[in-house]
């Protein structure tokens, strides 16, 4: 014990003196929370328009007010022709064409039929498909308004229909930041306990100050202990900063407790400082565990459900998932933040995390060698 | 008891390309108390010997113990009585002198002020940066860190890796007076070093090359076995005087040695002024023979020239 306390001390020492990584383990998870939650929103606004109106009617007006006045839409330019509404698009100015044919209010009153052309720069294919989406519903909805003009609905409908309402539970306003907060505190998580962990252990290899380690009565327990409990600490206070700065900035308060919270970020900070561990013990070089800790670390949070829902991923990247333990923080930090999970819900996270706990802390011990 | 006793001692170093054998069949003992020196060229095999013996590196074949110790099965109770100094310093860079040595003193559950008797001498010197960094320290002063550290436990036998190399001719010498202090208070010490300088300096030495070990004595009697009359041999031309001593039919071996040549002879009985008569009609001017003591430097070329190369 009283070895450990000493090995202890040393890397708290060597934490506390390093003040770039000191200061950046409190900036990182400020900046990272205030920036990341307003870039990474997936809400389609300011989608830039051109519309080519041969028509100049009366309807063709109120089709343009319908999609300036939806919020979604921003008209950026008024074309004469398709040609130049296309050369908008390439200058990267619009996004999106509304075609209005010549005899477009003409057609309409005379044959109830008319066409609309809409053209979407697809170079990036979520923007397109959401603009366009947007835009079907405008025409639609002004559809129905000019036949409602037309026609004098009768009191009752002839024809059954289903009117849909729909309400978002737990998330009621579909704030955007409240889904990916929560998750962003499970990626800061893991930096800290991977990364820093790893390169670390690494650190003492690449100035051999480990083999003075090594040549010493210090037991194995001992060093990867002393290696893991400050950074187990760190990723906790790290946490505990994030969960302070959602307060203070989007007035995030955990739906569920803190306590099954952080019992859960810590057993997962366990697993992943076994991960580092691991890491450590495959390379040489910092350079080599950063490459390695970049690696997954990309893995980790593409295939973690943090920006790309795991339900919309085909099948095998789903399997992929399972194996991935941030997967499984970022999910719970969304359940206990904006559900208010229970231990109950979570038993079986708290079981699959406790497993890779394990299994990660094994395989590292069993890599790690005092001897060649 | 012997203080080092190896026998037989294997190591391979395998790639994909070749198998290196760096430690080829090497059996050494150390009494207790002494100062032994394995002197040898770079890639001579010193260092896999000294990770074998501190229980960093596994022997492919052999064994050894430390102080009845065996390497292997009972390499815990080693890394109580050993110290070990690498080549490489390995200090914690961003500790200062005096957490350096507190951390290495605890983790072998001692404090400095226990053994404080022990590394005074070097750690006088230091104490004036104590609360320096390691990292900010000299290259000679983090030597003696790195010594203090690797003594603050008292260990019974200290191991230490080519200490000189790199440092500056004063803290080198510096660092074998502390050496023989350490001695008298009874510590054993293996110590490697490229230096043929130093050699002398050592009680016994193994004279290494390539993996093997070519000779084991005292410095004084691996110079007395030289056998041979050794002649220092100058002129205005050093290059062209070299090529035309070796071509010499008598010439046994020429080396250059700094601003000499160190010739010996096929036959001890040969007229040494016949050379000089050769030497001045082939044109070389100045020219001067001397009689000369051989160094452990002219045993060393000796013992390889007598011991070629495998390959």
């Amino acid at each position: 014990m009283r070895t450990l306390k000493f090995l202890l001390r040393k890397e708290f020492l060597q934490i506390f003196r390093n003040k770039l990584i000191l200061r950046m383990i409190f900036i990182m998870p400020v900046l990272q929370l205030i920036i990341l939650p307003f870039a990474a929103n997936y809400e389609m606004k300011n989608i830039l328009l051109s519309i080519v109106d041969r028509d100049h009617s009366e309807y063709s007006r109120k089709l343009i007010n319908k999609f300036t006045s939806s919020g979604y839409f921003k008209l950026t330019n008024l074309s004469s022709s398709y040609a130049d509404a296309l050369n908008v698009i390439e200058e990267d100015k619009a996004d999106l064409i509304i075609d209005i044919p010549q005899n477009f209010e003409k057609d309409l009153l005379r044959d109830s039929q008319s066409k609309i052309m809409i053209s979407a720069n697809a170079i990036n294919g979520q923007t397109a498909g959401l603009a366009v989406s947007y835009s079907n519903t405008i025409i639609r909805e002004f559809n129905n308004e000019i036949r409602t003009e037309w026609i004098q609905q009768p009191r009752l409908n002839s024809q059954p229909v289903i009117e849909i309402t729909s309400s978002n539970w737990f998330n009621p306003r579909m704030n955007y930041k409240y889904f990916i907060v929560p998750g962003v505190l499970a990626l800061l998580v893991t930096l800290v306990g991977f990364i820093l962990t790893s390169l670390n252990i690494v650190k003492e290899k690449e100035t051999g100050t480990i083999e003075q380690l090594n040549v010493s009565p210090i037991k194995k327990y001992q060093f990867i202990l002393g290696k893991l409990i400050p950074f187990w600490i760190l990723g906790m206070v790290v946490l505990i900063i994030g969960f302070a700065v959602s307060f203070v900035i989007y007035g995030i308060f955990p739906q569920g407790s803190f306590l099954i919270g952080f019992s859960f970020a810590g057993i997962y900070l366990i697993a992943i400082l076994g991960f580092g561990l691991l890491t450590s013990t495959f390379a040489e070089t910092q350079q080599q565990a950063m490459f390695i800790a970049y690696f997954f670390m990309m893995i980790f949070v593409l295939l973690g459900g943090l920006f790309a829902p795991i339900e919309n991923m085909p099948d095998w990247a789903k399997y992929l998932t399972y194996i991935n333990p941030v997967s499984y923080l970022i999910e719970v930090m969304r359940m206990i933040v904006l559900k208010g999970s229970g231990f109950a819900d979570l038993a079986k996270h708290f079981g699959i995390i406790t497993m890779f706990a394990v299994v990660l802390n094994v395989l590292a011990i069993l890599n790690y060698k005092k001897t060649t | 008891m012997k203080a080092i006793t190896v026998n037989n001692i294997v190591k391979t170093y395998t790639t994909k390309k070749e198998t290196i054998l760096a430690v080829d069949d090497v059996s050494f003992s150390v009494e207790e108390g002494e100062i032994f020196g394995l002197i040898g060229p770079d890639g001579a095999g010193k260092t896999s010997i000294f990770r074998i013996l501190t229980t960093l590196l596994l022997a492919d074949s052999g064994s050894a113990n430390i102080l009845g110790f065996d390497v292997v099965k009972n390499f815990k109770e080693i890394r109580d009585i050993i110290g070990y100094m690498p080549g490489r310093f390995s200090l914690y860079q961003d500790l200062t002198v005096e957490e350096n040595l507190e951390f290495f003193a605890t983790i072998f559950n001692t404090t400095i002020e226990e053994n404080y008797n022990l590394v005074a001498d070097i750690y006088k010197q230091l104490e004036p940066f104590k609360t320096r960094r390691a990292g900010k320290l000299s290259g000679g002063m983090k030597q003696k860190l790195a010594l203090s550290c690797a003594l603050i436990h008292k260990p019974k036998i200290l191991f230490l890796d080519e200490p000189t190399t790199g440092v500056d001719p004063v803290s080198r010498k510096e660092l074998w007076e502390m050496l023989k202090r350490l001695k008298a208070q009874g510590i054993t010490i293996l110590v490697s070093t490229p230096y043929m300088d130093e050699a002398k300096l050592c009680d016994r030495i193994a004279l290494m090359q390539k993996g093997k070990i070519l000779q084991i004595d005292t410095p004084q009697n691996v110079v007395n076995e030289f056998g041979k009359k050794l002649y220092a041999v100058r002129s205005e031309n050093m290059f062209p005087l070299l090529m035309d001593l070796r071509e010499f039919p008598q010439t046994e071996n020429c080396f250059a040695f700094g601003d000499k040549h160190h010739l010996t002879l096929k036959e001890e009985t040969f007229d040494i002024s016949e050379l000089e008569k050769h030497l001045i009609t082939r044109g070389h001017s100045n020219l001067t023979i001397k009689k000369i003591e051989p160094e452990i430097e002219d045993c060393f070329m000796q013992l390889m020239k007598a011991h070629p190369n495998d390959e």
